[in-house]
C-alpha cells in the first residue's frame, strides 16, 4: 500500500512537472519522499509454541486485562440519571418503608410505639411548615414517578413505545407527571 | 479510490505551492496517508485550521501492570476526513502508530469500529467528528469488555452466546417443491429490522443489566438474534428456542433500559425485538 503510494505520488509529480516524463527520471524525486516517517520497519516476529502454551498465555494475558470503563465513561443522561435506575431506587425506597413502617406497626402494641393515624397526623400538625412540604415531598416524589414510570413499562410490554423519540419523550412525560403528582399532593391533600 | 478522487486538489495545490519548484507536491495532501507528522499536526499557518483534541484510552499488554490511561492527540480537521475513524486512522499513521483499533469497512458493514465515543457507543466510521474545536473528543473502549489493547476488546464471549442461540435455519420438514423454503411477503416483512443486524456488539455493551450479568444474560444485540430467528417462518424449532429462553437470566435480566436502542448505529430497536420475545413467551 505505502509502496504503491508513492509510486503513485511520483508518477503525479511527473505528470506535473512534464506530461511525458518517464518513471525512471523520477527516480532521485521517489527517493525523496521516502523519508523516516513513510518507512516505518515493523520489528514484528513470529514464534511457533505448542497449543497447550498459548492457551496458558492466553490465560495469563487475560487476567491481566482491565475492564474498560462504564458507569464513568457512558453517557451519564442514559446512566446515572436514567429513568430505569430512579424506578429502582424509588422503588427499593418505597418497598422499604413500607415493610418497615408495617413490621414497626405490627410490634407497635408489643413495645407501646404509639405509630397510629392520629398520633401521625398530630405528630405531623406540630411540624413547622417547611419541614413538613419538605417531608411530604420525600415521600411523595418517589410514589409518583415509580408510579408514572410503571405505566411506562406496562405500555412497553405491549410492545408499544419503542421508537427513539418516544422513548425521550415519554421519560420527559414521567418526569413531568411525577413532579405534577408530587405539587398537587404535597401542596393540595 | 480516495487517493484518485483528491488528485485535482493536488495538483491545483502544487501549482500553488512557492515551494512547487523544488518539491512539487510532496507536502500537499488532504487526507490520511504515512508521513509528514510534523508538518500536519503542527500547520503554521494557524488562521485557518481547526484544532480539535481526541482523548484516547490506552493500555498496552506488553506493560500490563501500567494503568490504563487517556492520551490527547490533537488533529487539524481541515486535513482530516469528516468520520471519527479517519481521525483515528490519521493519527495511527502519522502521530502515533502503536494506537490500535479494530477497522474494515469504512462504512457501517463489517462492525468492526465499535467502540464508546463521547459517552455512547457507536461505530467510529459512522460518527461525525462534532465540529466544535473546543470541546475534547473522548474515545473508550465499549464499555465494561475485557481490553485486548487499546480501543480493542475482547468479544469471545460475546460470539459464544451468539453461537449458543444457533443462529441458522433448523428445519425437518423438506421444502414442497423441493426447491426452496418460500415465504409470504408478510412473511419476510416480520425480518425487516433484524436482519440487518451486524453484531457489532454496540448494544450490548451500552446495557447495564449486560454489564453486570453478562455470564449468563444474553444481552440485547444476542437477542435480537434470537428474535430473528423466532420470528422467521422457516423455522420448525420455535418451541426448543424458546424453551432455552425460559429462565430467570437468559432473556429476563432485560429491564427495558433501552440504552440499546438508543445507541445502535444501525437504527435497529434491540429493545422492542427483546419486547416482542417476552411477548411470545408469555401468551
Amino acid at each position: 500500500m505505502n509502496a504503491q503510494r508513492l509510486g503513485l505520488r511520483a508518477l503525479r509529480q511527473a505528470a506535473v512537472k512534464k506530461p511525458n516524463a518517464l518513471f525512471f527520471e523520477n527516480l532521485p524525486r521517489l527517493a525523496l519522499t521516502t523519508n523516516a516517517a513513510a518507512l516505518q520497519t515493523r520489528s514484528a516476529s513470529t514464534q511457533k509454541i505448542s497449543e497447550n502454551d498459548a492457551q496458558s498465555l492466553l490465560a495469563a494475558q487475560r487476567r491481566q486485562r482491565p475492564v474498560s470503563p462504564h458507569l464513568t465513561a457512558y453517557d451519564y443522561s442514559q446512566t446515572w440519571f436514567g429513568a430505569s435506575i430512579w424506578t429502582r431506587i424509588t422503588g427499593q425506597a418505597l418497598s422499604v418503608s413500607l415493610y418497615s413502617f408495617s413490621l414497626a406497626y405490627l410490634v407497635a402494641p408489643l413495645t407501646g410505639w404509639h405509630i397510629e393515624s392520629a398520633t401521625l397526623a398530630s405528630a405531623a400538625a406540630s411540624l413547622s411548615p417547611v419541614l413538613l412540604t419538605g417531608f411530604k415531598t420525600i415521600v411523595a416524589w418517589p410514589f409518583f414517578f415509580h408510579f408514572a414510570n410503571g405505566f411506562r413499562h406496562l405500555t412497553w410490554d405491549l410492545t408499544y413505545g419503542f421508537k427513539k423519540a418516544t422513548i425521550q419523550q415519554t421519560s420527559y412525560v414521567v418526569l413531568g407527571a411525577s413532579i405534577i403528582g408530587t405539587l398537587g399532593a404535597v401542596f393540595l391533600l | 479510490m480516495a487517493a484518485l478522487r483528491s488528485t485535482s486538489s493536488r495538483l491545483l495545490a502544487a501549482a500553488a505551492s512557492p515551494r512547487s519548484t523544488i518539491l512539487p507536491s510532496v507536502f500537499v495532501r488532504s487526507m490520511a496517508s504515512v508521513g509528514n507528522a510534523t508538518v500536519e499536526a503542527n500547520p503554521k499557518s494557524s488562521t485557518d485550521s481547526r484544532m480539535k483534541s481526541f482523548q484516547i484510552y490506552r493500555w498496552n499488554p506488553d506493560t500490563p501492570s501500567e494503568k490504563p490511561r487517556m492520551q490527547t492527540y490533537t488533529l487539524d480537521l481541515n486535513k482530516t476526513g469528516p468520520m471519527v475513524l479517519d481521525a483515528l486512522v490519521r493519527i495511527k499513521n502519522e502521530l502515533d502508530p502503536t494506537l490500535t483499533f479494530r477497522r474494515s469497512c469504512r462504512e457501517g458493514i463489517c462492525g468492526s469500529c465499535a467502540m464508546n465515543i463521547n459517552g455512547t457507543n457507536t461505530l467510529a466510521c459512522l460518527c461525525r467528528i462534532p465540529t466544535d474545536t473546543s470541546a475534547e473528543m473522548k474515545i473508550y473502549p465499549l464499555p465494561h469488555t475485557y481490553v485486548v489493547k487499546d480501543l480493542v476488546p475482547d468479544l469471545t464471549h460475546f460470539y459464544k452466546q451468539y453461537k449458543s442461540i444457533k443462529p441458522y435455519l433448523q428445519r425437518d420438514t423438506p421444502a414442497p417443491d423441493g426447491k426452496e423454503y418460500r415465504q409470504s411477503k408478510a412473511e419476510r416483512r416480520r425480518l425487516d429490522g433484524l436482519y440487518e443486524c451486524i453484531l457489532c456488539a454496540c448494544c450490548s455493551t451500552s446495557c447495564p443489566s449486560y454489564w453486570w450479568n453478562a455470564e449468563e444474560y444474553l444481552g440485547p444485540a444476542i437477542l435480537l438474534q434470537s428474535y430473528r430467528w423466532l420470528a422467521d417462518s422457516r423455522d420448525e424449532r420455535k418451541a426448543e428456542r424458546k424453551a432455552a429462553l425460559d429462565n430467570s437470566m437468559s432473556l429476563y435480566r432485560c429491564h427495558t433500559i433501552l440504552n440499546c436502542t438508543r445507541t445502535c448505529p444501525k437504527g435497529l430497536n434491540p429493545g422492542l425485538a427483546i419486547a416482542e420475545i417476552k411477548k411470545e413467551m408469555s401468551f
